[in-house]
């Protein structure tokens, strides 16, 4: 009481921070992702998100699923790398049941896991884009040759979003006859997507005053959050799955990794684009040595049991380590099944990108995750 | 001063606001229709092609639409505040008509002080966005008001110092004036850089891209306009796209040459009419275009270009020309000097935004897999 008389002169006006709620119906949050901001103006001072509108028990509802049944979850779970994610989960039962896949099937899988990537960072360039404030021109550029690449999915597997194709073992039945030379198609489709997309974005003056210096997640932020990916990559991390635990036989082709220097949203989205290139790469280097052959091991059980034991795979999926943790007890159906998800750990990093930024920088540090909210809620 | 039929001021004043009403509705109709379809070529899209002859009732079915929606208030909004800001954006928006010149001594009012009157009138609406964003009760209204009224601003002052630039060459602030005296050579030839200006701050004004900042979808979702449904939220509709056309009909009327050049004085009215509108029409397509392909701008980027950048650039302007043109040199001589100077002055702004955007800075690195493999 004894400051009662004085005049508190250091605060004419009392400044408050307005709290903003954005999402789980917001344009930029990219699905039901849900974040109150804190902001000082045009500033953010704090920012608290919200995840589980799209909680669906995915792993729960896995463990009542047998092996075959639960690779549907799997699309369902990561509905951008609909491939990646199944491959993760075969992979995994594979590893208990410890079936030898053949090689046709493997080279397969590879070339549609790659141009599954491709799609999926079309995706991100366009949704990006429009984040931005590209108004539908860099989403339609990306659509367009995204769907180049779900046209052949859809051939092959008979679906255009819920592909089921992977099965513990090999690949549910056999590509098109025709397979070898469409793929060579839409690689060149997409190269020329990817022209286009880098052409109307990478160097324009806004985007880069938009992004450069944006977002920034130091390498030991970047390490300590457990993010993986490009948003790991980006902040100067050489960390990919594919080279350092190569699985199916990404040790037998040529790729480079791109690296970021700046750890900023500009160069998330340069990464992203050089990773289209290689996935091209890849691909191509696939196709060169896929032979004629088996899909499926000579005698594959009718119902798949595994014994005890526990497993986990790693897997580099678009948006980062996809994995699955699976305890099987025996029986037809996985114990516990745990998805470690990619976007789950990056998300965590956007508090530390976006506080003493813009309200447009959050928006811009959001979108350069590509977070699929699905994968983070399962 | 002459009326129409020979009727008294009041009615005959009453008559020519009607008819501006009325057409420009048409005329906002008809743009609508031309931004879609414009930007669906841009992206490789067919645009509206259900409604009538190659999509051409989809204005009409949109605004059908609107005025059948409900008009709805939030409980919380401040009533009066909330219903009279659309009015305040409409009003003076088609004020802005009353001295746009179509043709030669074809303006619904051919004022002296034409070009202050058609800004004054313009810098208006703000009031009305920043009552639509207070009175919504809703924070996405509130910051994309309080970015409106900084933009607005910050623009406000280069685009009335470009604008200024050239009424000292045309030496008049009547816009017919400015016209007539492009019948030879139009004036973005002598002030190019003004007319850079008057293209950046015009977006800016009419929140366009890359300057829907207050608008932005991604950020704000529709900004002060946000709480706003059917007949009301037309009007907003309306409004900004009157503006498009009124500053660029302003645009092609004071740069451009408008009905006077290339064909002279002579020409008959429809062919004057339909000379300013095809110029209008080419500034409008740039527009548009921009849109396409630009992302958008974070508001203090937008700030620090108008106030550290285009104001200073064009008080330059403006020196220049009153140094050319306060020592009473031959025409040629006088004018080939301002063309100079002001293509000089454009070098200048491109290189400095050059500059101080793009900074050296290290690339993404390649890591071959085999290289460096474990």
């Amino acid at each position: 009481m004894t400051n009662a008389l004085q005049p508190n002169s250091n605060h004419e006006f009392e400044v408050q921070d307005i709290m903003i709620n954005m999402g789980p119906q917001h344009p930029a949050t990219h699905g039901v992702f849900r974040m109150v901001l804190a902001v000082d103006g045009e500033i953010v001072r704090d920012l608290i998100p919200h995840i589980g509108y799209m909680h669906r028990g995915a792993e729960k509802l896995s463990e009542t699923m047998d092996f075959r049944q639960g690779i549907g979850f799997m699309d369902r779970t990561e509905y951008l790398a609909q491939f990646n994610a199944e491959l993760a989960y075969v992979m995994a039962v594979e590893k208990l049941m410890d079936i030898e896949v053949p090689e046709r099937a493997q080279w397969i899988r590879m070339i549609l896991c790659e141009l599954n990537r491709l799609s999926s960072h079309f995706m991100f360039t366009g949704a990006f884009g429009a984040d931005a404030g590209v108004f539908g021109t860099s989403f339609i550029y990306a659509f367009r040759w995204r769907e180049e690449i779900l046209d052949l999915f859809e051939e092959i597997t008979g679906d255009r979003l819920m592909y089921a194709y992977f099965r513990p073992g090999g690949l549910a039945w056999e590509v098109t006859d025709n397979f070898v030379e469409r793929v060579h198609q839409v690689l060149a489709l997409s190269r020329q997507g990817i022209k286009d997309v880098d052409g109307l974005v990478t160097n324009n003056e806004i985007f880069k005053a938009r992004t450069q210096g944006v977002g920034v997640l130091t390498k030991e932020q970047a390490i300590d959050w457990g993010t993986t990916g490009p948003v790991l990559r980006a902040s100067g991390v050489a960390m990919d799955v594919r080279r350092d635990e190569p699985y199916l036989f990404y040790d037998q082709v040529e790729f480079d990794i791109p690296v970021g220097q700046n750890g900023d949203v500009y160069d998330r989205w340069c990464l992203r684009i050089e990773e289209m290139r290689q996935s091209v790469r890849i691909v191509e280097q696939c196709l060169t040595k896929l032979q004629p052959g088996p899909i499926q091991p000579e005698r594959m059980p009718r119902m798949l049991r595994t014994p005890p034991g526990e497993v986990y795979i790693r897997t580099e999926a678009p948006r980062g380590e996809f994995g699955i943790y699976m305890v099987s007890k025996g029986g037809n159906r996985p114990h516990r099944l745990k998805v470690r998800s990619s976007c789950f750990a990056n998300l965590q990093s956007l508090r530390d990108m976006s506080i003493g930024q813009y309200v447009a920088d959050a928006v811009l540090a959001l979108g350069s995750m590509d977070i699929v909210l699905c994968e983070v809620d399962r | 001063m002459s009326t129409l039929f020979g009727l008294p001021v009041a009615l005959d004043a009453l008559i020519r606001v009607l008819i501006i009403v009325g057409v420009m509705t048409v005329v906002v109709m008809g743009l609508i229709y031309i931004e879609r379809k414009v930007l669906a070529r841009f992206q490789q899209r067919l645009g509206p092609t259900r409604t009538g002859p190659m999509g051409l009732l989809q204005s009409v079915a949109d605004a059908l639409k609107l005025v059948a929606k409900e008009d709805v208030r939030p409980t919380n909004a401040d009533p009066w505040v909330f219903e009279l800001a659309p009015f305040l954006v409409f009003v003076p928006t088609f004020l802005g008509f009353v001295v746009v010149p179509f043709a030669l001594a074809w303006s619904v009012r051919d004022l002296d002080l034409g070009l202050f009157y058609i800004l004054a009138v313009s810098s208006v609406n703000i009031i009305g966005w920043v009552m639509a964003g207070w009175a919504s009760d809703n924070r996405y209204a509130m910051l994309g008001a309080l970015r409106a009224v900084a933009q607005s601003i910050s623009y406000e002052l280069p685009l009335v110092m470009a604008l200024i630039a050239v009424a000292m060459v045309a030496d008049s602030l009547n816009i017919s004036e400015i016209v007539r005296g492009q019948a030879v050579v139009p004036n973005i030839v002598w002030q190019p850089l003004p007319f850079l200006m008057f293209f950046i701050c015009m977006l800016a004004e009419m929140n366009r891209p890359p300057f829907d900042i207050p608008v932005g979808e991604s950020e704000v979702v529709g900004g002060p306009y946000v709480e706003y449904s059917g007949i009301r939220w037309s009007m907003f509709f309306l409004a900004e796209y009157a503006s498009m056309f009124i500053m660029a009909l302003l645009g092609a009327a004071v740069f451009l040459g408008g009905s006077a050049w290339p064909l002279g004085e002579q020409l008959g009215l429809p062919w004057q009419i339909l000379l300013t509108v095809v110029k209008a029409g080419a500034i409008i397509f740039v527009v548009i275009w921009t849109r396409a392909s630009f992302p958008r701008l974070r508001i203090d980027q937008l700030m620090s270009f108008s106030w550290k950048l285009l104001l200073p650039v064009s008080f330059a302007q403006i020196m220049v020309n009153g140094l050319i043109l306060v020592y009473d040199l031959p025409y040629g001589m006088s004018h080939t000097l301002l063309a100079v100077c002001s293509a000089a002055g454009v070098l200048f702004v491109a290189s400095a935004i050059n500059r101080s955007v793009t900074r050296p800075r290290p690339r993404p690195v390649l890591i071959s897999r085999s290289e460096a493999a474990r």
